[in-house]
């Protein structure tokens, strides 16, 4: 299976470098080489999930290894979603890089099956682990979004079309693209906490109990709320919802790996290392 | 051997003036062409006139009296004496000739490089030279490769990417911003050829409305309805602000037309969808402090002109990678050109021939039924054969009396026997 993690990491890699190549070259078949690359990176990093899933009988989101990889394996899929249906080609630019960075993480976290419990055999689990992570790439994506609006934003408001202008779409396709991102991921990120309401219910006896995971995902949640608020009722768009995209995506992070760095609570096992 | 030389003048070598003196319509180029061919050394011609420039391209057998007759035809033709121009005139023989037709038909001589006109103006001219029959292997064929290196340098470099006029900046910077322009309403402030010609840029672009505020209202209407659009009057702009997305302001005022207070009052209205504001006048209309408020976006006269010089030199840089290919198809040229005499024919055809047969033999012989002594026979036989069949042609490409037509000639010999693979 190694040696599986690495061809895809490979596979990554290449593809990063074939986006980075269309960014300054401007030529298509490097950005289809890129999504090609990409798209058997995932065919191959798919194949590890599932041998993760035949090994120990359920979702592989035992320990850090099998964490990082799962949200790695989510923002590939969520990528494809967005690319195909938007025909958004310099995503790729993002995505690619942090997709292999992020894969190049988890092989560096020794792979040991968890000794199987009964606490992940649920449906209520599967659903919430696969929810989140659904929406957490989704955000990621948003973030990506969001830097490129700026990047942008700045060469049109300063008058110096210097070296992104060119390459990079519209503001109006990025915003709207990125708000898409945003309402997928907080949909998601909402079947996710109810999904895990339900699944603590029915370990611990209570829906809440005050585990900083928890906190902190209700933090983000809240976040994601004021975001989406602001843009139905304010007309939050453009650079306000760029920054706060990238924002909700750093706290975002810091409730995935940061809660588990430094405080305790229950979900810690699944992403200690 | 035949040679192509070419004459001309262009915008850089001549004034309007002078190129006005020498151009041709297209009447007129119809019986120049005539008269060119009418003279001894030239043996194909092809006549090519626009505002800025002036070619002669001709095929012929003595290039140095070929010129002289072309000058001489020119001056005649124009009225004007050969010493009032002769010195704008410049004058390109082989290869150079060749490149200059690739570089002039590929805007990579333009004065504005890669303006898209000059290709279809050089269709054109060929498509008359064709009528006139004035047109024969060599100007066929090199005018055929011309239009397939312009056709290429267009697509594989940047050369006619950006926009260069400031209307087509304008609508250029506006899709960058709002992406589809499909739905978008326009106002256009005051008037003005540039001012016009972009919103005409904008409607092409299927924007939704236009909308024309003008000081006095009667040209206003005048002006909507060659949009199709509507007049509304000058004190209803600060309310407009809350639909219309793109502002073409084009007044004589001395002052702002629109300041920064009236825009950020409306910007939450608008619910943050963005403002582009195009400022055309000078003095200029639109405060460029709403630059600074989020989401609006203001470029003035010079901002525009700034991006076009940008432009501009991203042009040039592309050019030149249009001058290697250029370069590319010179090669390429020539060597097909040289092909064209008559020892290289007759060796390729023999070549070619060798080549049939020796394939051929080597199927025969593999049968091991035929002995080492009867092979040798029939290896001589095929040898016998090709000197028999290849003597008349032979001596048809050397004969002195073909002179006349002897590219068409080595053309079609080479075409026939397929020689150029």
């Amino acid at each position: 299976m190694e040696s599986i993690i690495l061809v895809s990491i490979v596979l990554y890699l290449l593809s990063s470098v074939s986006y980075f190549a269309y960014l300054f070259l401007q030529k298509d078949y490097l950005q289809r080489a890129g999504l090609f690359l990409l798209l058997i990176g995932f065919l191959f990093h798919t194949l590890t999930i599932v041998y993760g899933f035949m090994r120990s009988g359920h979702l592989p989101v035992s320990n850090m290894h099998e964490t990082l990889s799962f949200a790695g394996w989510a923002i590939a899929g969520v990528f494809f979603g967005i690319t195909v249906k938007f025909n958004l080609k310099i995503l790729g630019i993002f995505a690619a890089p942090i997709l292999t960075v992020i894969m190049i993480a988890a092989s560096q976290f020794p792979n040991e099956p968890a000794a199987t419990t009964q606490v992940f055999k649920s449906f209520w689990l599967i659903s919430h682990v696969t929810v989140i992570f659904i929406g957490e790439a989704a955000f990621a994506l948003a973030c990506g979004l969001g830097i490129l609006y700026l990047l942008q934003e700045n060469e049109i408001k300063s008058k110096k079309h210097r070296f992104f202008f060119k390459r990079l779409p519209s503001l109006e396709m990025m915003d709207s693209i990125g708000y898409v991102c945003i309402v997928v991921g907080f949909a998601m990120l909402t079947l996710g906490l109810i999904t895990g309401f339900v699944y603590a219910k029915a370990v611990w006896g209570r829906f809440w109990s005050w585990d900083p995971k928890e906190v902190w995902a209700g933090i983000t949640w809240l976040f994601y709320a004021v975001l989406l608020h602001g843009r139905f009722a304010l007309g939050w768009r453009g650079r306000r919802s760029a920054i706060l995209a990238i924002i909700g995506f750093v706290v975002l992070i810091f409730t995935f790996l940061g809660v588990n760095l430094y405080m305790e609570g229950h979900h810690e096992p699944f992403t200690k290392f | 051997m035949l040679d192509i030389v070419l004459l001309g003048i262009n915008h850089n070598t001549a004034p309007v003036e002078l190129r006005e003196c020498i151009a041709f319509t297209e009447d007129q180029s119809k019986s120049a062409l005539h008269s060119l061919m009418g003279k001894k050394f030239i043996k194909e011609a092809l006549l090519f006139s626009t505002c800025n420039r002036v070619e002669v391209l001709v095929v012929t057998d003595d290039s140095a009296r070929a010129v002289v007759e072309t000058k001489n035809f020119i001056a005649e033709f124009n009225k004007i004496p050969l010493n009032q121009f002769e010195s704008a005139l410049y004058v390109h023989e082989g290869n150079e000739a060749v490149r200059h037709v690739f570089r002039v038909a590929a805007s990579l001589d333009s004065m504005v490089v890669g303006e898209p006109q000059i290709l279809g103006q050089i269709k054109e001219a060929y498509r008359t030279a064709i009528e006139e029959k004035t047109s024969g292997v060599i100007l066929n064929r090199l005018l055929h490769r011309t239009f397939f290196v312009a056709k290429k340098i267009r697509t594989e470099t940047g050369i006619g990417d950006r926009a260069v006029s400031i209307s087509y900046a304008a609508v250029e910077l506006a899709r960058k911003i709002f992406g589809v322009l499909e739905g978008k309403k326009v106002l256009l402030i005051g008037a003005g050829e540039m001012a016009e010609l972009a919103v005409e840029h904008l409607i092409r672009c299927k924007v939704d409305h236009v909308w024309v505020a003008n000081r006095t209202f009667e040209n206003g209407v005048e002006l909507a309805a060659q949009f199709n659009g509507q007049a509304i009057r000058f004190e209803e702009i600060p309310e407009s602000l809350k639909t219309v997305d793109i502002i073409i302001s084009s007044t004589g005022a001395s002052e702002y037309v629109i300041r920064s207070d009236q825009v950020k009052g409306i910007i939450r209205k608008r619910k943050n969808r963005p403002l582009f504001f195009i400022d055309i006048a000078v003095p200029r209309d639109i405060d460029p402090e709403i630059n600074r408020l989020s989401n609006s976006y203001v470029y003035d006269i010079d901002d525009l002109k700034g991006i076009i010089d940008e432009n501009i030199e991203d042009r040039h840089k592309e050019a030149i990678k249009g001058e290697r290919i250029v370069d590319e198809a010179v090669i390429r040229f020539r060597e097909w050109y040289e092909s064209l005499d008559v020892v290289p024919t007759i060796i390729a055809l023999r070549k070619k021939m060798s080549a049939i047969a020796e394939a051929e033999l080597k199927k025969t012989l593999q049968t091991s039924m035929i002995s080492e002594q009867e092979a040798r026979a029939v290896r001589k036989m095929a040898e016998a054969l090709i000197n028999k069949i290849l003597h008349d042609p032979t001596r048809f490409l050397k004969r002195n009396g073909m002179r006349e037509n002897k590219s068409l000639y080595i053309d079609s010999v080479r075409k026939l026997f397929n020689l150029d693979e």
